[in-house]
């Protein structure tokens, strides 16, 4: 044991020797909460909001997002667009650097793209580049090759990207952490290893030190980093906190600096214990009822609006969530780029006594009485904020005289279920945007959209989507998107009820965090006081 | 011949039974354990019955409230409520009075007149009674309003949906305590005849028969149970006679290891020099002189799949809403335990006790069946 | 004995055999996959990526695949954690789970059977009441209540202890885990040792030693050896108890153990995951139980190898 302890002591010693040596200073380390651990740290393979936050760390992509959540120029200093909107140059900074010292160049975003399109790689997010040219072609294995892709090397610091169509939200994609970019040689080096620490090279303000799968990813910062010199922290913990009241009592304890979720229902008592280190910001993302259009009585419009206009979303957002989420009466959530103020039903004005008595009067004449009532099930995926709100639904909508009984599965069975089509009534569905734009909503209920879960199908609604697509105009597109989100605010084939938020501890020593829609916290803004 | 034997156990087994029931009541903690317990099981079926709570009736406006000997709305509670009132009626309310069993409220709306059907809000409210306008002023615009106050009990608190504690935990108290004896029982009755039959007969067929309970040992049960629950979660009484099925398994082993060892033990052998038949035997000398141990376990295994029941609920398996569980409710505590301390303490109370009043009453049978005092 | 032990572990391979079969066909046949989550994915991209991990075939060939890598001690890749085989994974969790669970085990072990000594000795005193009222606490009263009172008491008010991380094992962040993992085992491990002794205790050759006057302490060595039976027996199922349920302590505590892949790996229907679980659980018990077994044996030279 004494030699043991003696090793460590000279590990130690080492340690703090050739940290001496290099800096002087104590290394400055943040620990912050991650709700799971990462599913994987290849931007290509990624799939979930975890696995970006680290990314988000580790690399850099063309554009990025800032710690608001504002799209700002990346490892592109600036680009340009072509007059029809379907080719963007982009001009990379010359002191763009990967963490081993090469040089960031346009070739390696052309590898890096072709890698995400091609099926091989099974990349999840692959469908957010496929309005680049030939993209999708590929990625369907239609006899279109990788390096047909609409991207092209112009020299080491030039990139031309080309559209099948304009596009307008495409410099959004481009922060997607789908789009960032690997590092060829070691990517051919390493194979699918390449993302282990000590392979890893990556471009971003951290390179990654050490993973251990629910313990924590260990990212050092990266010297290389042309912005290195205003990256204040050092060492960066992201830790898998699976149980969040444990987190919040770990982040009470000081063992944390920053969590990425807060329990609900504690959060009055942690507003009481931790005062402005709680912190609530609206996120891009919708809580929803899907109506099962295609059955009676759900196909009657009349039903899903008297159902829809029944829950009392304040009560919900307030009481059951504690104000940690957003009552929801439009489908698109407030402060989506390129469309404006969303539609809002017709009835969103009414007072609830009249709310209640039109849904009563519009179930009346749906055909449902006290001695026939209209009988609901309804489908969620479990968990505590779910069932709670779930509860709450079925109560209001117990109010206007409807029976309901619960269905509660595990999210695999549930969303497999919604996917494949099976017998429903009305399932709880929750849909974040992938990309800052009213589209990546609305997509959703296409008539052929497998996410479709209303299974609506409405050529009109279709028909617009269409025109949409075609239009370049961002205001024009605006005004075609509006008109789509009306359809959908009246129709109710979706009642949405709540908005995400994110929802952090945020320790007040730590400074630089900014809550922001698109849940971008970059560890490179942030710094650490005592 | 058979025929004798089963007889004469059956005359032996009621004097064993009677003796043993003797020194259970002399026994204080258990007999203490055993009225507890079905008093319990009295309180959790005609509890939720009597209560004046339906069990999943929805209190909007008593979210996480807290547990009072008092009748709900307190005096601070009074203003708050008729302001979400007055908020939903679109006006404001200029002054709230108390007096006696009725409020008195000013309500002002300063663009249009009140629509006084919105009154029905304070019916509609968990705090008051239908209101009834006692002046108009200004067209209308400016009311003066009379509403009872609407007193209700709610001695354990609410849960985070508003509803009250004290019915959820005794609806509760009967899913855990049927779910614990339902799939005790099935396992009793497959673990006993199984390990009793296997420890008996011994040589290959007892090989065979451990070999079987090997493999179904070697499953992960936490995988197995996932499963049953992905397989059968809306059906919570096939799930946990599925789990039944399961946990026989240490009760097999646990009686064929007794039998092992009661085999080779005198009064067996005595038995089976007398020319007594494998069934008497068996029902005879080897079962009764495992029930202490069986018994000991089985006081283990209700408490175990209560609990069990309550990890389930811990991973989000737990009983379909509207029903709930001693689990659920704890688990929703638990991670409440800062925020609303009563929401854990009650339902846990209610479980300790129980599992407590079940080991006592286990260790008190074992006392009482062993058979060494005879 | 070692022919004995030889044949059983032959033996296990048949065994090992049904389990994989059998889990494999039940996890496939649950229903949802690994990428049926909330935020769905594009069809195009769903397709692509269940030919890349093979779902796109027929069961049977999938099935067989499976074996053929098992034989060859491939796991196959995790489907949800992608930057890790399923080897890679259990590797490096089990001996964080193996060092708490086996730290819990001896705590429950050490402290279950002398309280249940105590508890026999002093059968239907107030000493007997109360120490095994104190260990039944222990059973009463769920994991997920005691780690976070736990949490609040020694991390958050006194402040002595980390409330979570695993930290290269450092004592300080093992202390609550292995106390939480041990409360329920302590009580059961009491109970059977209070019965089994009580028994041993009336037993013949122990009531001739305690009428010569011997020391209790001699009484309660010979006593031991008869009692353990029953505690030994329970050690192989606590020990596989142990490292698939400490999921909870694993989630309250941060730990980086295997105990939260049997969970989240059926629940995300990570199939390879939950085999290679699964094939993990049934060896660890085949082992278990053939210790136990010997060591039975060992205790009780009236049970004698038969096979």
């Amino acid at each position: 044991m004494s030699l043991l302890t003696f090793t460590r002591r000279a590990a130690l010693a080492v340690a703090l020797l050739a940290g001496t040596t290099i800096g002087a200073m104590a290394q400055v380390t943040l620990n912050r909460g991650l709700d799971g651990d990462p599913t994987t740290l290849d931007p290509h393979k990624t799939s979930t909001v975890t696995d970006a936050h680290v990314l988000r760390d580790l690399y850099e992509g063309l554009l990025i997002h800032d710690n608001r959540g504002q799209v700002a120029a990346g490892v592109a200093e600036r680009w340009e667009r072509s007059a029809d909107g379907r080719t963007y140059t982009f001009f990379l900074r010359a002191n763009a650097r990967w963490s081993n010292g090469d040089p960031v160049t346009a070739e390696d975003f052309v590898f890096s793209m072709r890698r995400v399109v091609d099926p091989a790689t099974a990349a999840q997010y692959a469908s957010i580049l496929f309005p680049i040219l030939n993209a999708e072609r590929i990625n369907r294995n239609q006899g279109a090759s990788v390096d047909q892709l609409g991207v092209r090397a112009v020299n080491a610091t030039t990139l031309e990207i080309t559209l099948n169509t304009p596009v307008p939200f495409f410099l959004e994609l481009l922060t997607h952490q789908t789009a960032l970019p690997v590092h060829p040689a070691s990517v051919r080096q390493h194979g699918e290893a390449f993302v282990r620490a000590g392979n890893k090279v990556s471009n971003g303000a951290y390179t990654l030190l050490e993973q251990s799968p629910g313990s924590h990813v260990r990212l050092r910062k990266n010297p290389a980093f042309h912005d290195a010199a205003n990256v204040r922290i050092d060492i960066v913990n992201h830790i898998p906190i699976r149980d969040t009241a444990a987190g919040a009592r770990r982040f009470v304890a000081g063992e944390l600096h920053l969590t990425v979720d807060i329990p609900a229902d504690q959060l009055r008592q942690l507003r009481q214990q931790l005062g402005n280190q709680v912190s609530v910001t609206p996120l891009l993302g919708t809580h929803y009822m899907a109506f099962n259009t295609a059955k009676a009585p759900f196909s009657d419009r009349r039903v899903r609006q008297a159902l829809s206009m029944a829950i009392d979303r304040e009560f919900i957002a307030e009481q059951i969530w504690q104000g940690t989420a957003i009552a929801a009466t439009s489908f698109i959530p407030p402060g989506m780029s390129n469309f404006g103020e969303a539609p809002q039903p017709s009835w969103v004005n009414l007072s609830a006594i009249d709310r209640e008595e039109r849904a009563k009067a519009l179930l009346r004449e749906a055909g449902f009485t006290a001695a026939n009532p209209l009988k609901v099930q309804i489908r969620f995926n479990m968990t505590d904020n779910n069932r709670a709100s779930m509860i709450a639904i079925a109560d209001q909508w117990k109010q206007i005289g409807v029976e309901t009984t619960f269905i509660s599965t595990d999210a695999r069975t549930h969303f497999n279920f919604l996917r494949e089509r099976g017998d429903m009534d009305v399932a709880r569905a929750g849909w974040i945007a992938d990309y800052n734009d009213a589209q990546n909503f609305l997509f959703l209920l296409e008539s052929t959209n497998t996410l479709n879960y209303s299974r609506w199908v409405s050529p009109a609604y279709d028909a617009i989507m269409a025109r949409a697509a075609a239009e370049g105009n961002l205001e024009r597109r605006a005004v075609i998107l509006r008109e789509a989100a009306a359809m959908v605010s009246e129709e109710q084939v979706y009642a949405p009820f709540l908005y995400f938020t994110n929802r952090n501890l945020v320790s007040s020593r730590l400074q630089g965090f900014v809550g922001n829609p698109r849940a971008a916290f970059a560890s490179r803004y942030m710094s650490l006081t005592n | 011949m058979s025929g004798t034997v089963a007889s004469t156990a059956r005359v032996k087994g009621t004097s064993l039974w009677a003796d043993a029931r003797g020194r259970l009541i002399a026994n204080k903690a258990a007999t203490a354990s055993l009225i507890f317990l079905v008093l319990m099981t009295i309180v959790s079926i005609i509890g939720p019955m009597v209560s004046p709570h339906p069990y999943d009736r929805v209190y909007t406006d008593y979210v996480r409230l807290q547990p009072s000997l008092s009748a709900y709305p307190h005096a601070e509670q009074i203003g708050p409520g008729v302001e979400r009132v007055a908020a939903r009626i679109r006006a404001r309310a200029e002054t709230v009075e108390m007096r006696g069993e009725t409020v008195r409220v000013t309500l002002v709306s300063p663009q249009r007149a009140i629509d006084e059907r919105n009154l029905a809000f304070f019916d509609r409210s968990d705090l008051f009674h239908a209101a009834r306008v006692v002046e108009r002023h200004e067209e209308g615009r400016r009311l003066v309003i009379e509403a009872p106050i609407e007193w209700k009990y709610f001695l354990f608190g609410t849960d985070g949906n508003g509803r009250d504690l004290l019915t959820r935990t005794l609806i509760a108290g009967r899913v855990s305590l049927s779910i614990g004896l339902l799939a005790t029982f099935v396992a009793l009755v497959i673990g006993v005849s199984y390990g009793a039959i296997s420890g008996f007969i011994g040589g290959r067929t007892d090989a065979i028969m451990m070999r079987i309970v090997d493999v179904l040992y070697s499953l992960p049960f936490i995988f197995f149970v996932i499963l049953l629950v992905v397989f059968f979660g809306r059906n919570f009484v096939l799930m946990f006679l599925a789990v039944g099925a399961i946990e026989w398994l240490d009760m097999a082993r646990i009686v064929r290891g007794q039998t092992l060892s009661l085999k080779r033990q005198e009064f067996v052998q005595a038995a089976e020099a007398l020319g007594v038949g494998s069934k008497g035997i068996l029902a005879r000398h080897i079962v009764p002189n495992t029930l202490g141990p069986v018994v000991v376990y089985m006081t283990l295994l209700v408490p175990k799949v209560i609990l069990l029941e309550s990890f389930l609920s811990f991973l989000g398996l737990g009983v379909q809403e509207p029903m709930t569980s001693w689990g659920v409710l704890i688990n929703d505590g638990a991670r409440n335990i800062q925020g609303a301390t009563w929401m854990l303490l009650w339902p846990a109370v209610f479980l300790t006790s129980t599992l407590f009043a079940l080991n006592f009453l286990g260790d008190g049978l074992r006392d009482a069946l062993d058979p060494k005092d005879r | 004995m070692l022919i004995y032990i030889l044949k059983r572990l032959a033996s296990a391979i048949p065994t090992l055999f049904v389990i994989v079969t059998l889990s494999f066909f039940l996890i496939r046949f649950a229903p949802g996959g690994p990428f049926d989550v909330e935020q769905q994915l594009d069809e195009v991209v769903l397709a692509n990526l269940n030919r890349h991990f093979g779902l796109d075939q027929p069961l049977w060939m999938q099935y067989a695949l499976y074996l053929g890598g098992l034989l060859r001690g491939d796991f196959g890749p995790s489907f949800i954690l992608r930057d890790f085989t399923v080897s890679e994974l259990i590797m490096s969790g089990l001996p964080v789970s193996i060092t708490i669970g086996l730290l819990s085990l001896g705590l429950a072990l050490m402290i279950g059977v002398v309280f249940g000594s105590i508890a026999a000795f002093k059968q239907n005193r107030s000493a007997d009441y109360s120490v095994m009222v104190f260990a039944t606490m222990g059973i009463t009263v769920p994991t997920f209540v005691v780690g976070p009172i736990l949490q609040i008491v020694f991390g958050l008010t006194l402040a002595w202890l980390p409330l979570g991380g695993w930290n290269d094992g450092a004592i300080r962040n093992l202390i609550m885990p292995v106390l939480v993992l041990a409360l329920p085992q302590v009580a059961v491990v009491a109970r059977l040792t209070r019965a089994a002794m009580i028994e041993t205790l009336r037993a013949n050759h122990i009531r001739t030693l305690r009428s010569q006057g011997l020391p209790t302490l001699t009484i309660t060595r010979h006593a031991l050896r008869g009692a353990l039976l029953p505690v030994v027996s329970y050690l192989g199922p606590a020990a596989a108890a142990l490292l698939t349920g400490s999921i909870v302590v694993e989630n309250i505590f941060s730990l980086p153990g295997v105990g939260r892949y049997f969970v989240e790996g059926a629940l995300n229907r990570d199939y390879t995951l939950v085999m290679g679980t699964v094939v993990l659980v049934a060896v660890f018990v085949l082992v278990f139980n053939l210790i136990v077994d010997v060591l039975y044996a060992v205790l009780d030279p009236r049970v004698r190898f038969e096979g």
